[in-house]
């Protein structure tokens, strides 16, 4: 590891001096996601392996490079998990990236995303200096927590060499119903369910049918099948399901037309815009399907209270992220000058002006 | 005693002149009632819920509006005035000390409940809005806000956010953190910022994560957007008696192992329990060496699965005695001691000093040992109460301060504790923020390196370094200077806490 950082700080060191942008790459399974890919390639995948994991602390500390499956197998082996369910996009997915890219899958609406389990973070800044914020414990307010901003950063800030997550345990129970409702009636169950005490910890509708996974105590996620009163899935077929779509392997995913995220209060009504949309998150994610411009998707996310992401696919020359109130693009930009004053790392990756 | 504060210029005469030129700017544009600035106004603010540091502000500020709050800003701005935002003051560490050359933006009249969202699942609310009276507004809708810090009756979600405030339940629930969705307010320079949103992300960086816990030196909040979650039908806890302090520990360790994750789970060592047992009378097992408190919620019947999966685990773990809370009125029954042990503590000794640490849990036993064996060394008792769920510590090194040789040892035991904090891989603060108290630890717990980015982030939100200066972070020079940590009491004529009547942890 030690080898391996030091190895990595002269690289980073050397392109700051010549000011040669920096590409940091582990498997490339999210290449396709956000801004464009520039500069050198740097392979962090050599920084491999699993650190420090004790079940009974709930905490992993895994290296950069270390396969996400990998982490996920040393998990079930003590029956726990990483609760954001974090999408793979390709057998090569690491720790890093993972970490980097910031995207959690469909239990993120009940359990939290990526940065709600990010203890702690061992990087390399835009110098080389190798430094850690945060740490390998639950309850830590000493210093900014430059741990969860460095989560959804995309490599801006820094070459992420190791990082400690929270886990948790997988639910003793879980059972997935299938229901048939209508968009709007959908959007307004998923959010009064909600609201009440039922252990649901997945939702997904698509054309007229939604689909509910609900995981906890046996006993919790029976007496709630029984009240929420839909069709029981086959585990297996259940399993496939969820795993398609943290995956993005369905068939609504398919093709060619651009796929937009759309981030946007859970309960805001169904985004009148043409083109095929998937909901999940108990409403609070949607997936569209659609070639209407950028323009128009974003003001549509911003009447739902939210933003739009070019998430996959479509005309990404303008920037694939929702653009920035001044103030707060000023405190972007000069926060990357603050990690990284040379601008070296994966420059233009997230906004196209850093 | 002067010469054991850890402050420079704690008590430098407030400059009349700059005085009457920052009230005069400031009465430019705010009724007279929210300035304030004669000494017997402003003497109330001098301190938060760390006595020890006192303060009389220069001036304080009471603004009424977001408007208000911005110029007071932009003024103090202009006029390079260090500014000092306040919560409700309860804070337990000093992050609210006031500025002897500036002024505290005290956040008070910000009370209102501006929105319910109870389909969305969302309040927004003014910073001064008390936690508690969150959880009441939106009772009738099913739903409350998760974070309980101990202090909920009186604290502000201001002052949470600032702190990234817990509570007993943040093991299953979370933290301050992971239950707030956007965060409205201002940089020192009066720039309108809003961070979050009320969907579930918003683009770019994560500000939002950012802003919770920076303890007021980045920007001043104004509108806080909490998420809201469904009450649990049933709650039950079960209290379990052990012989040995590091069974109990290892019985916290055996039920998060058994994929568990109880809705609340603390220990509270035999000295802890006898304290609060004169105190509040719940009926705590008094041969216990330890207690462990660990409490179960959600539907009934999975509650009645969980607590019996509980029992099994920590009959296995060497429980000697245990008992099941059979209603509400008993199940906070149990809670009332481990809630009161700060002010129970409190009556068995002049003074104390709680500390804040989190440890790996598997260090606990090794850590309990250290601290049996400082109390030997100082000729110091140090009950413990713990956050076992989670690693937080806190232990009360019980003095006399009218002792100067007592207060120089409680110093040293203190330093010694948070220390080994770091040494077992923890940290000195895990839930009561670094302050003014803890501000030379930071030195230990972080390279030079780490402490310059935490400085060039500062200075990205506050170029001229005036909001909340001398907190949190410390400068490159206070780390050369610092030799040891240096803990002050409060006068032996006043309680330990300014709200003694408060539960604390």
């Amino acid at each position: 590891m030690d080898a391996a950082a030091r190895d990595f700080a002269e690289r980073v060191r050397d392109a700051a001096g010549r000011k040669h942008a920096l590409r940091l790459r582990g498997g490339g399974t999210k290449d396709f996601y956000g801004g464009p890919l520039a500069g050198e390639a740097l392979d962090v995948r050599v920084c491999a392996g699993i650190v420090d994991y004790e079940p009974t602390e709930l905490v992993i500390t895994a290296r950069c490079g270390t396969p996400l499956a990998e982490l996920e197998a040393a998990l079930a082996q003590h029956q726990q998990m990483l609760a954001f369910e974090p999408p793979h996009f390709g057998a090569g997915a690491t720790l890093g990236g993972c970490i980097a890219a910031g995207l959690s899958g469909p239990r993120r609406a009940s359990a939290g995303a990526v940065r709600d389990f990010v203890l702690g973070v061992r990087i390399l800044d835009g110098r080389g200096r190798d430094l850690a914020f945060g740490g390998q414990v639950m309850k830590n307010v000493a210093g900014y927590d430059l741990s969860r901003l460095i989560a959804g950063s995309l490599g801006t800030l820094g070459l992420i060499l190791e990082a400690s997550l929270k886990v948790l345990p997988r639910p003793a129970a879980e059972l997935t119903l299938k229901l048939e409702m209508p968009e709007e009636r959908a959007i307004e169950t998923l959010n009064r369910w909600a609201g009440q005490p039922l252990p649901i910890s997945a939702s997904a509708w698509h054309d007229g049918d939604l689909a509910v996974r609900l995981s906890g105590a046996a006993s919790a996620v029976h007496a709630a099948a029984e009240n929420l009163d839909g069709e029981r899935v086959d585990e297996a077929q259940a399993a496939r399901f969820w795993s398609a779509l943290r995956e993005q392997t369905d068939s609504f995913f398919d093709g060619d037309a651009p796929l937009w995220r759309l981030s946007v209060r859970s309960h805001a009504p169904r985004i009148e815009l043409p083109g095929a949309q998937l909901i999940e998150w108990g409403g609070a994610l949607r997936w569209l399907r659609t070639r209407a411009d950028a323009a128009t998707v974003r003001a549509a996310a911003s009447r739902a209270g939210g933003h739009a992401t070019l998430f996959r696919g479509g005309d990404r020359s303008a920037g694939v992220f929702a653009p920035l109130p001044p103030e707060s693009a000023r405190l972007h930009r000069e926060l990357k000058a603050a990690f990284d004053p040379a601008g070296i790392l994966n420059p233009a990756r997230l906004y196209p002006d850093f | 005693m002067g010469e054991a504060l850890p402050l420079e210029n704690i008590d430098a005469r407030i400059d009349a002149a700059r005085q009457r030129d920052v009230a005069r700017a400031l009465r430019a544009f705010l009724p007279e009632r929210c300035v304030l600035w004669r000494e017997e106004e402003t003497r109330p603010f001098e301190c938060d819920g760390l006595t020890a540091y006192r303060r009389v502000p220069m001036v304080v500020a009471l603004p009424e509006t977001e408007e208000q709050v911005q110029r007071i800003l932009k003024t103090c701005h202009a006029m390079e005035v260090p500014v000092v935002p306040r919560g409700a003051g309860t804070g337990l560490s000093g992050g609210a000390l006031p500025p002897g050359d500036g002024v505290l933006l005290a956040m008070a009249k910000f009370m209102r409940v501006v929105r319910v969202d109870p389909l969305a699942r969302v309040a927004v609310v003014q910073p001064g809005v008390r936690n508690a009276a969150i959880s009441d507004v939106v009772a009738p809708f099913g739903l409350y806000y998760a974070p309980d810090p101990s202090s909920q009756i009186a604290c502000s979600i201001g002052g949470n956010v600032a702190e990234n405030s817990g509570g007993v339940h943040c093991l299953k629930y979370g933290l301050t953190v992971h239950n707030v969705l956007r965060v409205r307010g201002y940089t020192m320079a009066g720039e309108p910022v809003d961070f979050g949103a009320e969907a579930l992300d918003a683009p770019g960086y994560d500000l939002l994560a950012l802003m919770i816990g920076s303890e007021g030196l980045l920007a001043v909040a104004t509108e806080i957007t909490v998420k809201l979650l469904p009450k649990a039908q049933v709650a039950r806890v079960v209290m379990a008696s052990f012989d040995d302090v590091e069974k109990a520990g290892d019985a916290a360790a055996a039920i998060i192992a058994a994929g568990i994750i109880p809705a609340g789970l603390e220990m509270m060592d035999g000295a802890a329990t006898h304290a609060v047992e004169q105190f509040v009378h719940a009926g705590y097992d008094l041969e216990a060496a330890a207690i462990l408190l660990c409490e179960s919620d959600g539907t009934a019947e999975e509650v009645e699965e969980e607590i019996a999966r509980m029992e099994r685990v920590l009959e296995r773990a060497g429980a000697t005695r245990m008992s099941v809370s059979r209603n509400e009125a008993e199940r906070l029954k149990y809670w009332s001691g481990r809630k009161a042990a700060f002010p129970a503590v409190g009556r068995i000794s002049p003074d104390y000093y709680c500390m804040d640490g989190t440890i790996p849990k598997k260090r606990l036993g090794e850590m309990l040992n250290f601290i049996a064996s400082l109390e030997k060394k100082y000729g110091l008792r140090c009950p413990n109460v713990f956050h076992a769920g989670d690693g937080n510590l806190h232990p009360l090194i019980l003095f006399d301060a009218n002792d100067a040789d007592q207060l120089h040892r409680t110093e040293e035991f203190a330093a010694e504790v948070l220390e080994k904090c770091i040494e077992v891989g923890g940290t000195i603060t895990g839930e009561h923020g670094v302050g003014v108290e803890k501000i030379n630890q930071m030195c230990t717990q972080f390279r030079p390196d780490e402490l310059a980015t935490f400085r060039a982030v500062k200075r990205v939100f506050d170029a001229k370094g005036l909001l909340n200066p001398g907190k949190a972070v410390p400068t490159l020079h206070r780390c050369a200077e610092y030799g040891r940590m240096h803990v002050r009491r409060s006068s032996p004529d006043r309680s330990a806490l300014p709200h003694p009547e408060l539960p604390r942890f």
